[in-house]
């Protein structure tokens, strides 16, 4: 089997797990406890925090642990719009669903929300994110690079703006973390949300980082831990992990994106070979693993499904994987009409792929292709109906 | 999660194709909405003798296609009519919730193909109670 879903988890890493195992079973104290059986786990988190932080240029004092990428986005929207009676914020048509339903949210609790369009490419246009900013625009928030498309925003000139307005910025950096550079001070980021699972540490931990002076309320009340900002007892080996996970990604960044942008590049040409096949998103400004294509004639799903008993595993935006009648929305904003959105393919290579894995991938979906236009009936005399 | 039976008939669908001298051809659904079934029949004295389809759709778009197909086959015009959506997602041991609209797909497919074999002897397929899909998913809450 060839995994290439890496933008959906990843497989914990063995170091990880190494790095994990002793905070089970042995080191198991509460990091909030006095005695000194709690110092290992209680100093294990704290080096964990500044593993994290140091990816991103960041303090360790600035790196708050979650439960997910999802609650760091939920914590950056909802505790910065909390602060304000109501007000502005600027998103835009392409992000994750943890922030798309966090806006519609806070548009239902009397927030506006300008959803900015993207080109073709899926960016964000600068211009366009001034061009929107009012007088009670408390908060910016673009994701540094989507996870269905791949597309990396221009968040060093969106920070900029936002900075040289005096508004937060947000980004959502689930997908990038760890995978591309990142720095906190020369993009002007003021809150970011990562994940653990993108980078081979487990499902189930991340983390916001929070600029230090940024004021913002508690999204978990409870106890006094993560300096009081995020209540709950640490998952001491979880956040291990993913300190571990963070060092390594950064330790290998360099590398892993000179590999896989080249396994991509292979990739791409061989696919968009296949006629009525085209790329998504951005051609040179992508995450480095990732592939995203639409062959039209064919459902995403029936695609995926097929790919899975060639022994690929990859992911569709289309509208049956996400038992709604519209295909993904990131797909409708770059402006593909429906029946076109719904034969979409999201390959996304990490470093446990082997080079030459890109070349029995583009063959199977040469295969899997061929064999569902055989069977559609949108599919006639080598093109589809609507050419 | 598909069952074992759906993956089946999506994996090695059954009676895919065209008919070249089909007396009786349907189409429902429309490529907005992603799926579209087409369904060809050979009709013979009132026996559907063959039966094929072609689909655009998912993995249980297709496998509610081919099971559809093996239910009619060498079975008589009014028996095919009697078939439901819900038959044809018993036979394959089920279907998630938001797949059920597929079945129901299905068994409209079969319908629109027998209809079209009464249009073309003349006669009216609302006569003999068909309801015919005419393509817009928009004020159809069939599929629901």
């Amino acid at each position: 089997m060839i995994y290439a879903d890496n933008s959906a988890t990843t497989k914990v890493k063995p170091e990880v797990i190494d790095a994990m195992l002793p905070f089970f079973g042995e080191h198991y104290g509460n990091p909030s406890s006095l005695y000194a059986f709690a110092y290992d786990a209680k100093r294990a988190v704290e080096e964990a925090r500044e593993k994290v932080a140091e990816v991103i240029g960041a303090k360790s004092r600035e790196i708050f642990f979650t439960s997910c990428g999802s609650e760091s986005d939920n914590w950056a929207l909802r505790g910065v719009a909390s602060k304000f009676d109501g007000g502005h914020i600027i998103t835009s048509a392409i992000e994750h669903p943890a922030i798309m339903q966090t806006c519609k949210y806070l548009e239902k609790k009397g927030y506006r929300v300008t959803y900015l369009p993207v080109s073709e490419l899926g960016e964000v246009n600068p211009d366009d994110v001034r061009a929107a900013i009012c007088d009670d625009t408390i908060l910016i928030s673009v994701m540094t690079a989507n996870n269905e498309i791949g597309t990396i925003q221009p968040i060093a000139e969106i920070g900029k703006i936002a900075r040289e307005k005096k508004i937060l910025f947000h980004t959502d950096a689930v997908q990038a973390y760890g995978h591309i550079p990142i720095n906190v001070d020369e993009m002007n980021i003021d809150l970011l949300s990562l994940s653990g699972h993108k980078i081979g540490a487990p499902k189930g931990i991340g983390a916001l980082y929070i600029r230090t002076g940024i004021k913002l309320n508690n999204l978990i009340c409870g106890g006094g831990q993560e300096r009081g900002r995020r209540a709950g007892t640490e998952n001491v080996p979880y956040i291990v992990g993913l300190g571990c996970a963070a060092s390594l990604a950064a330790r290998d960044m360099e590398e892993n994106i000179k590999k896989l942008s080249a396994m991509r590049e292979r990739l791409i040409e061989r696919v968009t070979k296949i006629p009525y096949c085209r790329l998504t998103g951005h051609p040179t400004n992508r995450l480095p693993g990732l592939v995203s294509i639409v062959i039209e004639g064919i459902e995403g799903e029936a695609l995926l499904l097929n790919m899975f008993n060639e022994g690929i595993c990859a992911s569709s935006g289309s509208a049956c994987s996400s038992g709604s009648l519209d295909p993904s929305h990131v797909l409708l904003a770059i402006g593909l009409p429906h029946h076109i959105a719904h034969g979409s393919l999201r390959i996304s290579l990490g470093e446990e792929n082997e080079v030459g894995d890109e070349i029995k991938i583009a063959e199977a979906i040469e295969k899997v292709s061929a064999r569902l236009r055989a069977m559609s009936p949108v599919w006639e005399n080598g093109k589809p109906m609507w050419a | 999660m598909y069952s074992e039976k759906v993956l089946d008939h999506f994996s090695n669908p059954r009676n895919v194709g065209e008919i070249a001298d089909a007396n009786a051809v349907g189409q429902v659904g429309n490529s907005k909405c992603g799926d579209i079934m087409k369904i060809y029949m050979k009709i013979e004295n009132d026996i559907i003798t063959d039966v094929t389809f072609k689909t655009f759709g998912c993995g249980a778009a297709v496998a509610t296609s081919s099971m559809a197909t093996e239910m009619v086959k060498g079975k008589s015009v009014s028996e095919a009519l009697k078939l439901t959506n819900r038959a044809v997602a018993e036979a394959l041991d089920g279907l998630p919730p938001e797949k059920l609209h597929c079945s129901v797909l299905a068994e409209e497919a079969i319908q629109s193909a027998i209809a079209d074999y009464y249009t073309r002897q003349g006669l009216d397929p609302k006569d003999f109670g068909i309801k015919v899909c005419d393509g817009n998913c928009e004020h159809c809450s069939a599929h629901k």
